[in-house]
Order: C-alpha cells, then structure tokens, then sequence
C-alpha cells in the first residue's frame, strides 16, 4: 500500500469518513432490530427444549417447543373456530371502539357543556375494573357474543376517547384565528382543521386500543366460563387447563399471542402510512 | 420631550388625503379580565393604500388592536367603523409564526382560504398558482411545510393571505422570527408585492428599521396602558429599494422614529 496524499480536496461522490461510519451503524441499526430478537427468540425456544430435556420434565407440566409446535399443527381444526371467534370479537370491539370513542369525542368537541356531562361517566367506565362489571353484563345481557363484545369493548373505547379529544383540542391557537377570520362553518372547521390535527392523536389511541381489545376479548370469555359453540380461544385455555391438556394450552396462547403482534404491527403500519408524509413521531431525520 | 411626541403627523404631501378611507378607529379601547387595560382610547384613521406600521415595546397592545380590527375581539369601548362593508370580510392576515397545516401541501395551504368560500382545487389552480409565483415558491407548491426554511414558511403564509386579494393585510411581526438577511429580503419582496396589488397593510413591528423601511405612516406606541403616543409620517415614494436603507433620509426618519419609541418608553432619547 502506498502512502495516502495528506490532504486532498474534498470531491463530490466521496464519502466523507464521518457520513460513511454513520451510514455503516445505520445500516447496522436496520439489521438489527430485527436480528436481536430473532436471535433472542431462538435461544430461548433452545433454552426451554433443553430445560425440558435435560429435566426430563413430563409434557402435563411443561410441554417442549416441538411438542407446542407439533399440538399447534394437530389441533388446529379445534382451535381455529375458537380463533375465529376471538378474532371477531376483537375486530368488532375495535371499531365499535373507533366509532363511539371518536364520533363521541367529535361531539365533546362540537358542545363543552356535552362534554362535561358526560366526560366523568367515560373515566368510570374506563376505571372500573372489566372482571369485575363481566359477570353483571352476562347476566343481562341474553346473547353472550353481544356479552363479550360489550365487555371488549368498555375496555377499548376509553384511549380512543380521551386521545381523539386531546387531539380535537390541540389544533394550533393562529389556524383557529384564521378560520373565524375567512367565516368557516363548523363543518369546515372540523373537517379542515380539527380533525387532520386529532389524526395523529387518534391514531396513538387506536394502537393502544387494539391491544385492549384482545385483552378484554380473551378476559370477559374467562369470565363468562361457558363453553358451546362459539367459544373462543380463552375458552379452548379454559379446558384445556381442566384436562390438564398443557400442550394444547400452549398452542391456543401462541396463537392469542400472534394475534396481538399482528393487530400492533398492523395499526402501526396504518399510522405510518398516514402520517409520514408530515407528521414528526413518523419522520426519519435525514442528514 | 422630543417634538415629534406632541406634533401632529404631517399629512404625506396631500397624497394620503385623497385616498378614501378604509376605516376608522374611534376612541377603541380593550380591557382583559377586570383590570387589564390592553389599549385604551386607540384613534386611527386608514385610507386605501396606506401602509401602516404599528411600532412599539411588547405589551403596548399592538396585537391586541389587529385583532380588534379582524373582528376576533370586540372593543370594550369606542367603535371601529368600516367605510365600506365589503372590505370588512376581504382580510388576510400573518402571523408571527409561519401557521401553517403540517399536513397539508404548500399548495394546499394556500387554498385554504378559497376553500372556506367553497371553491375546488381545480377551480383555484390558477389563483393558487399566481399567489405562490408572487412570493417566489412556485416550484414548491407540492412540497410539505415541514421541508421548508423558516423564510420560505413564511411566504406561504404571505401568499395564503393573499390568494383572496384582500383590501387589507393585517401582519403580526411576521418577520420577527427570522435572521436579518431574510428580513430584509422578505422586506424588499413585501413592498414589490404590495406594490403590485395596491393593497393596505398594517404591520406590526419592534423594529424601528423595518418600520421606516416599509411604512408611510409609523404609529409608535406606548405600554402600560396601551396607547398610541405618536404618528410619525415616512413621506418617501415608493417603490423603495435597497438603495433606500442606506439613503440619508433613511438615518433621519429612523432617528426620528427612535427618539418617538424612546419617548413612548418613558427613557431618554438616545442622541442618534
Ligand atoms: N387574551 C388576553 N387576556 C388577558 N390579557 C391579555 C390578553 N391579550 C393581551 N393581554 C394583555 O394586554 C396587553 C397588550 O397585549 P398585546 O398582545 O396586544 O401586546 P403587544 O403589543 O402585541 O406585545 P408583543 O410585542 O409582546 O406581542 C398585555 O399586557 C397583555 O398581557
Ligand atoms: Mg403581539
């Protein structure tokens, strides 16, 4: 290697040795944030058959990766309606979640006197433990797929709520001048300026609520215990803990758990889309 | 005391007299909660055409007297009369920030106000586009405001409040916020701008410089209570350019202008 000349000229189209070290622990970045947990994720399914193994441990107390796995593949024609089931519970409380939650918080925002009517009675919903109001609403409420729904529901509702109001509110002071010196309507000021601004808002509490769904989905079909058709996977966890089926239990949480990475992935896919084009929590800092 | 505290404005060479009238403050005066006096006994007469600075320290109610006149607030006492009604809903205004909607396009932006009025996108195209060519951004009508310099928001907020063709433009220390070599070409731009639409203006500012520069008539008031203590008129023919900052009437009506803010401030005029 010859010696380097000691100072050049700084020429388009070479990498400054600063830009090019921060680029490599970029890309290095990018890598692994999905390397480490996969990495992580191995080690602990390798763990776990070696405890397993090792231990000797019998599969009614703790089942092997394989095993879950191989359950998983078997039973899946039992457990797929159960899934079915909470999923539809699921997706059902989330909208009802989004309808109610925003459209309510679009007419706090339309009447302050609404609103301090009715606000204090959303935060008593949302304080009152699920568990604990479930086995009321089983008892009125005749249909339990209504039951469950309702309960999921209660659950989801309160962060679209209180985030969409936030966000109703939050539109800047000037921008609101400037509607009532051009004469918007209401309307026009909703559509143009209040809700754009609460989409951010929103779009935090819905991911929050998608999680809470599944939850309340899964812990009111705990409470309500009763199997038949239409049950879902909480139900499925139910029986299979009774008949100390413990790969199956397995199996059926596996699947509550995909759920809910997908329902997160999903929504902050949706909240991506929507807002990087402007929003700053969606930007990258380039340069 | 200075002469210029007492004397009253010079009427700009019979120019401004013929103008029509715009408005009129009358005695307006605005108290906040129980005891905040904001303005108190504000007169102001504004012809067609006339570019008005109001220059003064911070509290001395400048802000408060745009908002009255953009109908925000209301006066607690005197009145402001509107020569002519229809004038009365044709304002733009600017604020100190830029206001811009981080979700909407520049083009967007400055549809808005068109928008209001119920008009379409493709409908406003062209005014939308002559706005943007006005303040020089046209080949950034579909950038985001968030990829712009602070100057640049800046004049899309000023071609926002343009795009109706307003009779009035009412500016907030529109430029406060940004460094001196964009406020003096942003100071240059506004006077051609202003000079093509025959619009009225009236620009609040802290700056004696920028006030000079602009205006043809400074209004300098005093805090505490907010008021109008002196009228200092720039009778120099526009257009002004660059050539105007460094001009020996320049150095006198900023001297002038100083002493008058001075003696607003209750401290003694520096001797320039
Ligand atoms: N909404 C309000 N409620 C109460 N007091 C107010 C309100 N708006 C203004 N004031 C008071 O009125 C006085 C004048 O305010 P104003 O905003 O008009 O001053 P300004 O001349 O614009 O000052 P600055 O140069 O700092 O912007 C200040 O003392 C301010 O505190
Ligand atoms: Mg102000």
């Amino acid at each position: 290697m010859t010696a380097e000349p000691a100072a050049a000229a700084p020429a388009p189209g070479i990498l400054d040795a600063e830009e090019a070290q921060r680029l490599r622990a970029r890309r290095r970045a990018a890598i692994g944030r999905w390397l480490l947990p996969a990495a992580i994720f191995v080690a602990v399914i390798g763990l776990w058959h070696w405890v397993v193994a090792a231990n000797q441990i019998p599969h009614y107390i703790l089942p092997g990766p394989g095993l879950v796995a191989e359950t998983l593949v078997k039973d899946f024609g039992t457990l797929a309606p159960s899934w079915g089931v909470t999923l539809a519970i699921t997706f059902m409380a989330l909208a009802l979640a989004v309808v109610f939650g925003g459209g309510l918080a679009i007419l706090f925002t339309q009447s302050k006197w609404i609103e301090m009517s009715f606000f204090p009675y959303a935060v008593v919903l949302q304080v009152t433990p699920i568990v604990a109001i479930a086995p009321l609403i089983f008892i009125y409420v005749e249909s339990k797929l209504v039951g469950l729904l309702l309960c999921a529901w209660i659950v989801a509702f309160f962060p679209v709520l209180s985030n969409t109001t936030l966000g109703l509110n939050s539109a800047d002071h000037n921008l609101r001048d400037l509607m009532t010196i051009y004469r918007a309507s209401r309307w026009q000021r909703l559509r143009y300026l209040q809700l754009p601004a609460a989409l951010p808002y929103f779009l935090g509490g819905l991911r929050i609520a998608g999680g809470l769904s599944l939850i309340g989905a899964v812990v009111a079909e705990f409470v309500a215990g009763s199997g038949g058709i239409g049950s879902g996977l909480a139900f499925r966890i139910l029986e299979a803990s009774y008949r100390l089926n413990i790969p199956r239990l397995f199996a059926a949480l596996i699947l509550i758990i995909v759920t809910g990475i997908a329902i997160y992935l999903a929504l902050s896919w949706l909240s991506w889309l929507l807002l990087h084009r402007w929003h700053e929590s969606a930007v990258k800092r380039e340069a | 005391m200075t002469a210029h505290e007492t004397r009253p404005s010079p009427a700009p060479a019979g120019e401004a007299a013929g103008r029509p009238l715009l408005l009129a403050m009358e005695g307006v005066g605005k108290i906040f909660g129980r005891d905040t006096v904001a303005l108190r006994g504000m007169t102001l007469e504004v012809r067609q055409g006339d570019f008005i600075s109001l220059l003064g320290p911070s509290g001395c109610g400048k802000s408060t007297a745009l908002r009255l006149i953009a109908e925000l607030i209301h006066p607690t006492s005197g009145r402001i009369r509107w020569s002519d009604p229809a004038a009365q809903g044709s304002l733009g205004v600017v604020f100190q920030e830029p206001t811009l909607m981080p979700w909407a396009t520049v083009a967007d932006n400055v549809w808005l106000p068109l928008r209001l009025r119920g008009r379409s996108r493709a409908d406003c195209a062209a005014e939308v586009g002559a706005a943007l060519e006005l303040v020089g951004l046209a080949a950034f009508a579909r950038a985001y405001p968030r990829e712009l310099s602070g100057g640049m928001k800046m004049r899309v907020s000023i071609a926002r409040a343009l795009v109706t063709r307003p009779r009035l433009i009412l500016m907030d220390e529109p430029f406060a916020a940004l460094d001196e070599i964009t406020r003096f070409k942003l100071n240059n731009d506004l006077l051609v701008i202003r000079q093509k639409l025959g619009a009225t203006v009236i620009f609040v500012t802290h700056s004696v410089f920028e006030s000079v520069f602009l205006s043809d008539r400074i209004v300098v008031m005093a805090a505490r209570p907010g008021r109008v203590h002196a009228e200092l008129a720039v009778p120099e023919p526009y257009p002004r350019a660059e050539g105007f900052r460094t001009s020996p009437e320049y150095a006198a009506y900023t001297r002038a202008a100083s002493e008058a803010l001075a003696a607003a401030m209750g401290g003694v005029p520096h001797d320039g």
